[in-house]
């Protein structure tokens, strides 16, 4: 199965030259809150790339059919009912994470990239393409969360995924993890490193 | 001196384009203008050089650092000699206090003067001088048992974060020395706080081993405020590291545990009178700090409820780093306020703030340096209503004419 030039463009746009965290600014608020760890940083990243997809979906196939005048009432709906789901399967299957990103689930309903999304593209296109817009941003946004969570938990707990990476000789000698990584300004700084890191290494992306 | 000028010249063209030790080109230049005024004259049109250029200012400002500095390592060693209970004349308590900060003094010069010749190598611009000062400040505003590996990783950050990514020396919103005190306050509180890193017990370079004698405590008097936070008010009374209650000379003059610089005020108004006498600081800005703390002092002294607010305006402005922060940080040419009555708000608004959060966070015993960093945000802001205020004015008269 082959993707069209096009449709690679709108899977592939999201992850790097079109990011909606470090291009758009979308969805900082959720990349500051819950990415202290790298675990509920990748459950986070999925349940929003989820909630993002279906949701591009299910408002392109009703696309024809929704009044413009309330078109946000309707969004809303849906992206509700979505998040509701993925909240109930979190709770389900995977408790002690749902309880770490605590509000922030419920919180997915309100981040811009959800409703940029609609707006911007599930309003105007097929169901297919929407598809793949919304994995393509929600997976742009998951790996910017990856990449945030990871030098977080590394730098702030010497920890991956809970297990202990730092050896116990580097403490033995003096080494002490950086406390300054677990609360969120560390999490600005994060990001806008990796925004630093982009745009030197894509010139075209430069504003002046 | 000639003969340094002529040995300068000489392997100059070594690092001009082309040379062999090109790459050491922002090095060399930096050190020649150090050494050196520098002999660059404006090529064309009417503009007249002054020979007083940032280095200059910034050497006046280290002169006027030495007095905390020397004082500072007296005290280290003084300090830890009366943990260990020994007397060993005041050239071994200077000695051993000198082999102490040295260190720390060095490793916050090697990483800040680094990442400035990297920066100004890559960039093709002339070495900027801001860090000769903060260099010497960030030593004195740290405990002295801070491990270097951290002073190293926390002076990097407030050069790269708090400096260059704003454009530089003369360009910084924050004042980087206290951004790297900051960020060791917040990265890794352990070493930043408590009673036990502002004396060091251990010997340095194995000199001055001994073991800590019985009754002693190295809370900084701040500290002992703290813990005290429940008892009774007027019970409180700050004591030196053996329990000998402290006398308000004793504040003054310095002999107390604390960071390295920040402890003698008799060394940090020395250096006040040398910042005022060469014009380098202004006496709005560190006259406004003071009389803000002493009023807040004395309006938490009639509220007067707990511990921290019974503590006497005079007691306010000589513990901690207060002093050191009004004279040397609060008047920072790039950081703070730039109008006249602009630095009278700011000083003043430092002052306030630095006092509200000793008295009423029982989580920062010491507000002063939280407080410096809030109002830098706000220089701006001020500077931007004061000019504003000037325009309204001035249009009025105007107007009525």
């Amino acid at each position: 199965m082959g993707l069209s030039t096009k449709n690679k463009e709108i899977l592939l746009g999201p992850l790097s030259k079109n990011n909606p965290v470090i291009i758009q600014m979308l969805g900082i608020c959720s990349a500051l809150a819950v990415t202290s760890k790298l675990e509920p940083s990748i459950v986070m990243a999925v349940s929003v790339t989820a909630v993002v997809a279906f949701a591009n979906v299910i408002i392109s196939l009703l696309r024809n059919t929704i009044p413009a005048r309330i078109r946000i009432i309707v969004q809303l709906v849906v992206v509700a009912a979505l998040v509701t789901i993925v909240s109930e399967v979190l709770k389900a299957f995977a408790f002690d994470v749902n309880k770490q990103l605590s509000v922030f689930v419920g919180l997915i309903i309100t981040n811009c990239i959800l409703m940029g999304r609609l707006e911007a593209f599930a309003l105007g296109n097929g169901p297919w393409e929407s598809f793949l817009d919304g994995l393509g941003n929600g997976l742009g946004y998951g790996i910017i969360l990856v990449i945030i969570g990871f030098f977080r938990e590394l730098l702030g707990s010497g920890t991956l995924l809970g297990f202990q990476v730092i050896p116990d000789v580097f403490y033995q000698w003096g080494y002490v993890n950086n406390g300054l990584m677990i609360l969120p300004p560390m999490a600005l700084i994060v990001v806008a490193v990796i925004i630093w890191v982009h745009r030197s290494r894509n010139k075209d992306l430069q504003e002046n | 001196m000639k003969a340094l000028r002529k040995y300068l010249d000489k392997i100059k063209p070594n690092f001009e384009e082309g040379g062999k030790l090109s790459m050491l080109r922002s090095f060399f230049e930096g050190m020649e203008t150090f050494l050196f005024v520098s002999s660059e004259t404006s090529k064309s049109g009417v503009h007249i050089h002054d020979s007083i250029d940032a280095k200059r200012t910034m050497t006046a400002v280290i002169i006027a650092l030495v007095p905390a500095l020397l004082f500072g390592m007296y005290n280290t060693g003084y300090q830890h000699y009366l943990a260990i209970g020994e007397t060993p004349g005041f050239l071994m308590t200077f000695v051993y206090g000198l082999l102490a900060v040295l260190p720390i003094i060095a490793v916050s010069y090697i990483v800040g003067l680094g990442i400035e010749f990297t920066v100004a190598q890559w960039k093709k611009e002339e070495i900027q001088e801001g860090f000769l000062v903060s260099g010497i400040l960030i030593p004195l505003i740290v405990p002295v048992d801070t491990p270097l590996w951290m002073i190293a990783v926390a002076t990097a950050f407030a050069v790269i974060f708090a400096k260059e990514v704003f454009g530089g020396t003369g360009y910084n919103i924050f004042n980087v020395a206290l951004v790297t005190r900051a960020f060791l306050f917040f990265a890794y509180p352990s070493a930043m706080s408590g009673d036990s890193v502002f004396v060091r017990t251990a010997g340095t370079f194995g000199i001055g081993t001994g073991t800590v004698v019985d009754g002693y405590s190295g809370a900084t008097p701040l500290g002992q405020v703290n813990v005290a936070a429940n008892d009774a008010i007027g019970s409180f009374q700050a004591v030196d590291i053996l329990g000998h209650p402290l006398s308000t000379w004793d504040m003054f003059i310095g002999l107390i545990p604390g960071s390295i610089g920040e402890t003698s005020v008799a060394a940090i108004l020395i250096g006040a009178v040398i910042l005022l006498f060469t014009g380098v600081a202004s006496w709005k800005t560190m006259l406004s700090v003071f009389v803000g703390g002493a009023f807040t002092a004395a309006v938490f002294n009639l509220v007067g409820s707990t511990v921290a607010m019974s503590i006497t305006p005079l007691d306010h402005l000589l513990l901690g780093g207060f002093a050191f922060g009004a004279v040397f940080m609060a008047t920072d040419p790039v950081t703070s306020a730039r109008t006249e009555t602009g630095k009278y708000i700011f000083g003043f608004l430092v002052g306030v703030m630095a006092i509200v959060i000793r008295t009423l966070n029982p989580g920062y015993p010491e507000g002063m340096m939280l407080a410096i960093l809030l109002m830098n945000i706000f220089a701006p802001l001020i500077d931007y209503y004061v000019v504003e205020s000037n325009i309204k004015r001035r249009l009025k008269r105007a107007v009525t004419k």
